[in-house]
């Protein structure tokens, strides 16, 4: 065996000691599609350019009817119109707010109520097995079916759509914090006890920062709800806010109009999203490596 | 059950009081009927070092939380320093294959959670002094304002050690500690161990299914067989303390090994 291996070890030394001789590397490059290496601002613009242009050019051919798909130009031109409106504070700034105003208190209310649901059914066993049952029938239903009952009851101010937001927005966060309190394993648990911890220091110091990134999870679906029950709130109950705008605008075959508020809803809801993780970015800061990965 | 009577050390008289006893221990899991103990007795003597070896399922993590009072034992007798075992108490610390650090917290934060839990805030922040010793004791000074996920796997179980001691317990209760970290950590590790528990003259009672690791550690090592799981033998390994990693070469160290690897295989075939 060693008399093998002597020689091996020689000739590998001679070898390396002769190496004027230029080396073979084994450099390669791995293939990635050329349509893959667009940097993202990039890729983005192109799709937007590609979809713009496809727009224009069903409209410009008179392909499809103005009264059903407007210009890119004359949608443009209706966005800066609105958005000088409200800057300029008329009238399209006080439905704004109202809108606004039932998404807030939409959302606090979903909050408030998910929340403590949630905790109720994620931390009992009674609230698991007498309640949850109920939650997840609910759940299912069309949940904006009972935007009539809303109205009747609340009448056609805010109320309602609030009520409506909230009733949308509170089942996304009642099964994150439910699903989130669960997630403490075996270990923990022993620990806690081994540790001699009360109930209510299990829960605060353990069970409650574990379930944080699945609350932040139902908070941000929520977030997502809670625009869309304001604005069907406000289709179906009339008031004054920007749904009502909208509904105004179609009724006139103002296509542009609706296109462009239906924008500066979702900066709203762009807004309100990018708040609660923001939030959730401050609160779950031990997450931020992992939030990090999943978006690149 | 034949058992080797421990030999006569230097240890002074005190050291041989029993620290932990139990009696006729048995467990019958109630949701699936799983026998996991049956008619498990044994004693720890104070400043000991146990090991209970066996397969995988044969039950030694059921003991250990009866012993930690984690769960309550079907049949038998658990007393910890006089008291019978009734729930968790303080002068039990207890270690898992995971370091269970909380990520929210930071290594100290970690360390005197026990101290926070039970007396408070206050009391923990005075009892960082003393987590900042035990971080030195375990190699770990200049990572106290860390947060875990900074950590190696050996870093993180080195902190859990500081958080089961920061609390000063009777017993130390230790369920494959290092069994998730690679086999060189492993041996640091429990050479750390040895030292550490000799430091504090903790009697210390060890779930491993590494013979080496049960050898090279213990006083005495409980061999277990499984379905029901039961004590088949103690083993005293009357090896000099310290250990060192070296006396795993010896003939002796070979020849305890060997004893015990024909006890497991004579309970596998049972
Ligand atoms: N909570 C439990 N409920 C029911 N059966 C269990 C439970 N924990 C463990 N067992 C069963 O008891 C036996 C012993 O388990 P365990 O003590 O975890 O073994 P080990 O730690 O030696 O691997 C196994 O058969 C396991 O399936
Ligand atoms: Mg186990």
């Amino acid at each position: 065996m060693s008399d093998t291996r002597i020689p091996a070890t020689q000739d590998a030394a001679t070898s390396a000691n002769a190496v004027t001789e230029p080396l073979e590397e084994t450099i390669w490059e791995e293939k990635v599609s050329l349509l893959d290496r667009i940097p993202r601002a990039i890729s983005m613009a192109f799709v937007f350019a590609v979809f713009v242009g496809l727009w224009h050019g069903a409209t410009s051919l008179g392909l499809v009817s103005p009264i059903i798909l407007p210009t890119p130009a004359e949608t443009l031109k209706d966005i800066i119109f609105v958005g000088k409106n409200l800057l300029a504070g008329e009238y399209m700034l006080p439905a704004l707010w109202i809108t606004i105003l039932e998404v807030i208190y939409g959302f606090a209310l979903a909050v408030a109520i998910g929340f403590s649901l949630g905790v109720l059914v994620g931390e009992t066993v009674f609230g698991e097995r007498a309640i949850m049952p109920y939650l997840v029938a609910i759940d299912t239903m069309p949940k904006v079916a009972f935007a009539p009952l809303f109205v009747a009851w609340l009448g056609f101010g805010i109320e309602s759509k609030v009520a409506l937001a909230a009733f949308i927005a509170t089942f996304p966060i009642v099964v994150g914090t439910a699903a989130g309190l669960h997630s403490a394993d075996e270990n923990a648990r022993m620990l806690f006890k081994t540790m001699g911890a009360t109930r209510w220091q299990t829960l605060v110091k353990m069970k409650l920062p574990l379930a944080l990134p699945q609350i932040f999870t139902g908070l941000k679906i929520g977030a997502v709800g809670v625009m869309a029950g304001a604005i069907t709130g406000e289709f179906l109950g009339g008031g004054k806010g920007f749904g009502e705008l909208i509904r105004v605008a179609a009724s006139q075959l103002n296509t542009p109009r609706v296109f462009s508020l239906i924008l500066y809803l979702s900066l709203l809801g762009l807004a309100l999203y990018a708040l609660v993780t923001f939030a959730q970015r401050r609160v779950v800061f031990w997450q931020k490596t992992t939030a990090a990965a999943s978006h690149d | 059950m034949s058992s080797v009577v421990a030999t006569p050390s230097s240890e002074s008289i005190a050291a041989d009081t029993a620290v932990y006893s139990l009696n006729r221990v048995g467990k019958t899991y109630a949701r699936n009927q799983v026998v996991a103990l049956e008619d498990v007795s044994l004693t720890l003597k104070k400043g000991s070092f146990s090991s209970v070896i066996g397969s995988s399922g044969c039950g030694k993590s059921t003991l250990l939380k009866i012993m930690a009072g984690l769960i309550p034992p079907t049949t038998g007798r658990v007393e910890l320093q006089g008291k019978p075992v009734v729930g968790p108490r303080r002068d039990i610390g207890m270690m898992f294959q995971q370091a269970t650090l909380f990520p929210w917290r930071t290594t100290i934060q970690n360390i005197v959670l026990p101290i926070e839990i039970r007396d408070g805030r206050d009391a923990a922040n005075k009892a960082k002094e003393r987590a900042h010793e035990l971080l030195d004791v375990v190699g770990l000074n200049g990572f106290a304002d860390v947060y875990p996920n900074e950590l190696s796997g050996g870093m993180a179980q080195r902190a859990s050690i500081c958080r089961m001691l920061i609390t000063e317990p009777a017993v130390l209760l230790l369920d494959e500690p290092f069994s998730a970290l690679d086999e060189l950590s492993r041996d640091m590790m429990n050479m750390e161990l040895q030292r550490i528990c000799s430091e504090q003259n903790a009697t210390a009672f060890l779930v491993t299914h590494s013979i080496a690791e049960a050898v090279i550690l213990s006083d005495d090592i409980y061999v277990m067989k499984p379905r029901p799981g039961r004590l088949a033998e103690v083993v005293n390994v009357d090896l000099p303390r310290p250990r060192t990693l070296d006396m795993i070469t010896t003939p002796k160290f070979g020849s305890i090994v060997d004893y015990i690897r024909g006890l497991l295989d004579k309970g596998e075939s049972l």
